[in-house]
């Protein structure tokens, strides 16, 4: 039995969803309670008197690197295999889903790493390792000098307080029995940090820095908004102080005019809290103003992984690339049409059974007979830069031959050359290396 | 099972007539509840051509479904008051008898939801519910026909093997097949009018990519007029030609896709706009939200709906904002563009406050393009 | 699909083994001897210890429990002559021992009585399955008017009462104060012996109470399953294809409906077929339960162990069936 609060309430099913079903009227009081006072970010600024000016200095512009931070969560070749049971009284596994299969990376202290890719391809899994939901097949996790993965659930209760999660669905990850102060209160009391006559100050103090009136803590989570309660989730997730807060599509279920006033506070709250962030979305438009990195997944693979600027920029990746060019963009109007994009057949095949070599490789248009044979290793190749690809290179100028032959020791069709010495195995440093191999001059290079 | 007159209509008969073949005009939808009256919808007035596009975006809740659904005749009639005029292909819509009303619906114009494995019924063959579709507006088919259709619709839309696809049942499709399942079963009979409601938002972008091409070519192919909801401007940037913004029931913008998203003049579209990062934008945007939450139906805001979450209210006299209701009045770049708010310099108010934080790199070209 | 059913089966009958393992041991380890009931009947009530121990040895008491069972199970397969103080009875194949009562094997008294709990049960079903559906279809489509309302509460009331007390006060109304004519002679006709018409008069009465209860229950079932069906997207999808609300109603409305419906109905159904104690108590009817009930009383061991066995395996068979009906139902479970 796990002690995360967070883990528990977000199994509670709803009533609320419940009646509504049953009755089959439709509610509509509950959506905007007229009683609660239009609270805007985090200063009680009623909208009254609010002005332009005053809202445009609140918004933020994206969130900006610091290359020197150093990291405060450290991924090392994760995997996590789900067994696939055979049915009956004895229960074979009879195969395993690759939901997450060696992933690594690093979230800087204070910034935000962004997780990007396709439905299942094990974003959310990566999200609950993290927070030690799920105990990794593999791999290792080092926050504060210690791995994670390696931890009993006894000895991650202390290291619960410093990892903390938000949730998706607003609706289903809070209690409706319990009254908000009760739920963001409930990790004070669980992890027995300050007397019992101090929470409710705590509570309050975490409401104000939502942007919730304080004077709420007796409410019901179905007395407030969407976009409220993913502030009281956002609030619980802070009450211990997290050092890394993994936001698992923190904003896909609100309204687009709500999402906003979140993304606005979550950077608030980084600012002023220095809180790490594994930002887990969907959206890419969003994951670009929050985050300065960025990892795409596939199939659960890390296939680019960069600065902002690279991978929005200059993705090399092909996946990554047709990922970018299926965002619908707003500039459009002012073009009209639809903007020429690169079309991914298919769909994205079972993580149970992935295809060998470049998983990618069954729906992409530049897939070689090298990228069924040899899996290409995720390799720097710039300052903060790191893709997976044979045939890595931007759009339009991806090379006629693979990249990487020479580190692997095989030919262009993917057979090992006899005698020849591999000078890159399938493993890379979660972080970056002062040197990477150029694309351009085929040299290792550095700074 | 149908009447015959209305359902082998040819689509010669349905085009004998002159302007729009979509026309609502002020459209009202009331819904008796046990806390009062909702007008969900009021004052709607819109027009869809052939071979056209009209984006409806607007906040959960703003009435795009209830007013969609109402041309559609979908309201049950006892729950829902429904008043103004709805003309399809010249015919008047609202208080049409419900058997001229089936005669339409699937077959003059149809409608495809977001939720596809909830929107067909899950213990039916993908194939069966195809055919019934087909076989309702073609009463003198056979059951060989309609399966011969089903197949061919399916294959239309890109489902690979449509022979053996269609025995499948839905849940044995991936999200986005079912999708274009659905759209196959909206466009069986050929229909003039496709009301798409959020037809891609629960699917990846990549699917979504997929599905908007499809609707795109089909609506090529077969020249009808096509509505699509959605929250997603980027979504409207590239498949509508018209869009309508709507607010709390009520249209508050409506023009030309150009003019909303580059030249919008009412404060709720400024908000939409600055509130969605985008994935092209300068990173030195601002992502500014709309401050509140949308306002409640039973007790509407008094004068502007917007005016409680409203900016921009004090570059209006008095308090206009909070006790008169702006008509809705055509916009400085063209007659074709409407807007619904007292601004007396919306076009200067958006190019010198709004579109410095939300866009700063095309304040730079609007100075050379004016200059 | 085969599969399953066979595996299920293979369980069933797993299951079968343990009850009637367990049903041996309670009687076997029970707070008096097995053989005493028996002898207290055979001696009128003044069984002494030098008696109860030849009844014991006779019947085998005395041995080990596991040997008993042994030729308990072995004369199911095979038969076996059972002895009863001095005397030898024949029991044939499946032998499920003899009535301490008539002395007469139980297997026969079982078949013999089965027509008549079938009958009541088969009749009930029928006449609430015919109401209730119907009524629940009509009043979800009119949810909400005074007409629903009044008919939800009015059946709401029915169902609170408890059955036993149902079925009597409709039996004394029907019977005694009001003297239905035909019906009032209650009970079971073979129809192979009394005609069809003394056949369904004996038993229409216990149909009447069967069904008026079951149908409130299942008009209240139907009422919210097919609620719950109506408000679905496809609902407004077969809508919104343009097709006659007969169609959008019956064929896709209450298909999916019908599904929790009937999962309900198989596990109540197999219920029935176990044997109804208080229908057929109240109703005169010589059924199955009626005749466990006689036994618990009478302290009939072999004639409690036979009905409870036989409740088993109604009650596996039933659940299979619903299984497997529900997968047909609904494509979405793979029985596997
Ligand atoms: N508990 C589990 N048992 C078995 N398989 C699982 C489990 N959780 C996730 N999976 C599988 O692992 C894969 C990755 O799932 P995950 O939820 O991490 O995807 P995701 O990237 O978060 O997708 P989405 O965008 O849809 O949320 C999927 O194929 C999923 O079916
Ligand atoms: N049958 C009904 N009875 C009462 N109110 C209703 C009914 N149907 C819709 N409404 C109300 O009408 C309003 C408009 O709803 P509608 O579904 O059109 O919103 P929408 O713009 O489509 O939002 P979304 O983006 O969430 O789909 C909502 O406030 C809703 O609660
Ligand atoms: S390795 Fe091959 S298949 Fe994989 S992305 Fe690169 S080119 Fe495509
Ligand atoms: S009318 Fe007033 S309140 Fe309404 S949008 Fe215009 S400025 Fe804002
Ligand atoms: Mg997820
Ligand atoms: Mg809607």
């Amino acid at each position: 039995m796990t002690q995360d609060p967070n883990a528990r309430s977000e199994i509670e099913p709803t009533e609320v969803g419940a009646n509504a079903a049953e009755t089959g009227e439709r509610r509509l009081t509950e959506e905007h309670s007229p009683e609660t006072p239009d609270t805007y970010g985090s200063h009680e600024i009623g909208i009254e008197d609010l002005d332009f000016a005053t809202l445009a200095e609140q918004g933020h512009t994206a969130t900006e690197l610091d290359p020197d931070a150093p990291a405060v969560l450290t991924v090392d070749n994760l995997k996590m295999y789900f067994p696939v049971k055979s049915s009956g009284v004895v229960r074979r596994t009879i195969g395993h889903v690759q939901a997450v299969d060696g992933i690594s990376f690093e979230v800087p202290k204070g910034g935000s790493l962004g997780l990007v890719g396709e439905s299942g391809c094990g974003k959310s899994t990566t999200g609950r390792l993290i927070t030690r939901l799920y105990k990794p097949t593999g791999g290792s996790m080092m926050f504060d000098g210690q791995d994670l993965a390696k931890l009993s659930s006894r000895e991650m209760k202390p290291l619960r307080r410093d990892v903390q999660m938000i949730f998706q669905d607003p609706y289903t990850s809070l209690n409706p029995r319990h009254t908000v102060g009760s739920i963001v209160g409930a990790p004070l009391e669980v992890h027995d940090i300050v007397p019992k006559n101090q929470v409710l100050k705590r509570v309050q103090e975490l409401l104000e820095v939502v942007g919730l009136n304080p004077e709420h803590y007796n409410r019901y989570p179905n007395e407030f908004s969407g976009g409220q309660r993913q502030r009281i989730g956002i609030a619980r997730a802070l009450t211990l102080n997290p050092k890394v807060l993994v936001a698992d599509e923190p904003v896909s279920a609100l309204d687009v005019s709500i999402q906003a006033q979140v993304v606005n506070l979550l950077q608030d709250i980084q600012a002023e809290f220095d809180v790490a962030f594994l930002f887990i979305a969907h959206d890419l438009a969003i994951v670009r103003h929050f985050c300065p990195e960025v990892a795409v997944m596939y199939l659960g693979k890390i296939v680019e992984i960069g600065d902002r600027e690279t991978i929005y920029g200059k993705p090399h990746h092909p996946y990554t690339q047709a990922l970018l060019s299926a965002v619908p963009d707003v500039k459009q109007a002012a073009v009209g049409g639809r903007r020429e994009r690169i079309r991914l057949e298919g769909d994205v095949p079972s993580p149970i059974n992935p295809p060998s070599g470049c998983r990618f490789r069954t729906r992409c248009q530049f897939a070689q007979e090298i990228c069924a044979k040899v899996e290409p290793p995720l390799l720097q190749i710039g300052k903060r830069h790191k893709v997976a690809c044979h045939f890595a290179g931007e759009l339009g100028s991806h090379p006629a031959t693979p990249i990487t032959t020479e580190l692997l020791g095989v030919d262009d069709q993917g057979s090992p050359v006899p005698g020849a010495t591999p000078t890159n195995t399938q493993h890379t440093i979660p972080g970056y290396e002062k040197t990477w191999y150029d694309l351009r001059t085929k040299q290792t290079t550095g700074v | 099972m149908t009447s015959v007159p209305m359902t082998q209509s040819s689509a010669a008969d349905r085009d004998a007539h002159d302007g729009p073949y979509l026309q609502v005009e002020d459209l009202k939808v009331t819904f008796p509840t046990q806390d009062g009256p909702v007008t969900a919808v009021q004052g709607l007035t819109y027009s869809v051509e052939k071979g056209k596009t009209l984006g409806i975006v607007g906040e959960s809740g703003s009435g795009k479904s209830v007013s969609s659904m109402a041309v559609m005749g979908l309201h049950d009639a006892k729950s829902a008051q429904i008043s103004g005029s709805i003309r399809v292909g010249g015919t008047e819509v609202v208080g049409l008898s419900e058997s001229k009303m089936r005669d339409l619906r699937g077959n003059s114009m149809a409608m495809i939801f977001q939720d596809a494995l909830a929107a067909l019924h899950p213990f039916y063959k993908i194939g069966g519910q195809l055919e019934e579709a087909y076989l309702v507006h073609h009463s003198s088919a056979s059951k060989r026909d309609a399966r011969r259709k089903a197949i061919e619709m399916l294959d239309r839309v890109g489902i690979p093997q449509p022979d053996r696809r269609v025995d499948d049942f839905p849940h044995q499709f991936s999200g986005g097949m079912r999708q274009r399942a659905m759209i196959a079963m909206g466009l069986i009979n050929d229909p003039s009018l496709l009301i798409a409601d959020e037809p891609t938002t629960a699917l990846d972008v990549t699917v979504q990519a997929q599905i908007l091409d499809l609707l795109q070519d089909l609506q090529r192919e077969f020249n009808s007029a096509v509505i699509i909801i959605t929250h997603d401007l980027g979504v409207i940037a590239e498949m509508a030609d018209d869009v309508l913004v709507m607010y709390a029931g009520r249209c508050v913008e409506y023009g030309t896709t150009k003019q909303i998203l580059t030249a919008p003049e009412m404060p709720y579209t400024w908000g939409l706009l600055s509130s969605i990062p985008d994935v092209s934008a300068s990173t030195d945007a601002r992502l500014i939200p709309i401050p509140g939450n949308p306002p409640s139906l039973l007790r509407p805001p008094s004068g502007c709906s917007f005016h409680p979450r409203c900016v921009h209210s004090d570059k209006v006299p008095g308090d206009l904002c909070s006790t008169q209701l702006p008509e809705l009045l055509p916009a400085s770049s063209g007659t074709a563009h409407l807007k619904r708010c007292h601004l007396a310099d919306p076009v200067g108010v958006y190019q010198s406050e709004v579109l410095p934080e939300i866009a700063p790199e095309l304040v730079d070209e609007l100075s050379e393009e004016t200059r | 699909m085969f599969a399953y059913v066979v595996k299920r089966l293979i369980s069933g009958v797993l299951v079968v083994t343990l009850v009637s393992i367990a049903i041996f041991l309670l009687f076997w380890y029970g707070p008096s001897s097995p053989a005493q009931p028996i002898c207290d009947r055979e001696t009128s009530n003044r069984c002494s210890a030098a008696k109860l121990e030849i009844y014991e040895r006779t019947l085998g008491y005395d041995n080990p429990v596991y040997e008993e069972y042994g030729k308990y199970v072995k004369g199911i397969f095979v038969g076996r002559t059972l002895t009863i103080a001095s005397n030898e009875y024949d029991c044939s194949a499946p032998c499920l021992g003899l009535s301490f009562r008539t002395k007469q094997p139980v297997k026969e008294e079982l078949v013999s009585r089965i027509p008549a709990t079938f009958s009541i049960a088969i009749g009930g079903a029928f006449l609430y399955l015919l109401f209730g559906v119907p009524i629940g279809v009509a009043a979800a489509r009119r949810r909400g008017t005074v007409a629903d309302k009044a008919l939800v509460s009015s059946f709401l009331f029915i169902s609170s009462i408890p059955y036993y007390l149902f079925a009597l006060l409709t039996w004394l109304y029907l019977t005694i104060t009001f003297e239905v004519p035909f019906f009032s002679d209650t009970g079971y006709f073979p129809i192979t012996q009394d005609g069809p018409f003394k056949w369904f008069s004996g038993l229409f009465l216990a149909w009447v109470a069967l069904g008026i209860f079951g149908c409130t229950q299942y008009t209240r079932f139907t009422r919210g399953a097919m609620v719950e069906a109506l408000s679905e997207d496809y609902i407004r999808t077969a809508k919104a294809k343009g097709l006659p609300t007969r169609t959008i109603v019956y064929r896709h409305g209450l298909r999916a409906a019908l599904v929790p419906v009937v999962t309900i109905f198989g596990i109540d159904f197999g219920t029935l077929l176990a044997g109804t104690i208080f229908t057929e108590r109240i109703f005169e009817v010589q059924g199955i339960g009626w005749w466990s009930l006689e036994a618990v009383q009478g302290r009939d061991l072999p004639v409690v162990q036979a009905t409870a066995l036989f409740s088993a395996v109604v009650l596996i068979i039933s659940n299979l069936l619903v299984d497997v009906v529900y997968s047909v139902l609904d494509p979405r479970v793979r029985l596997s």
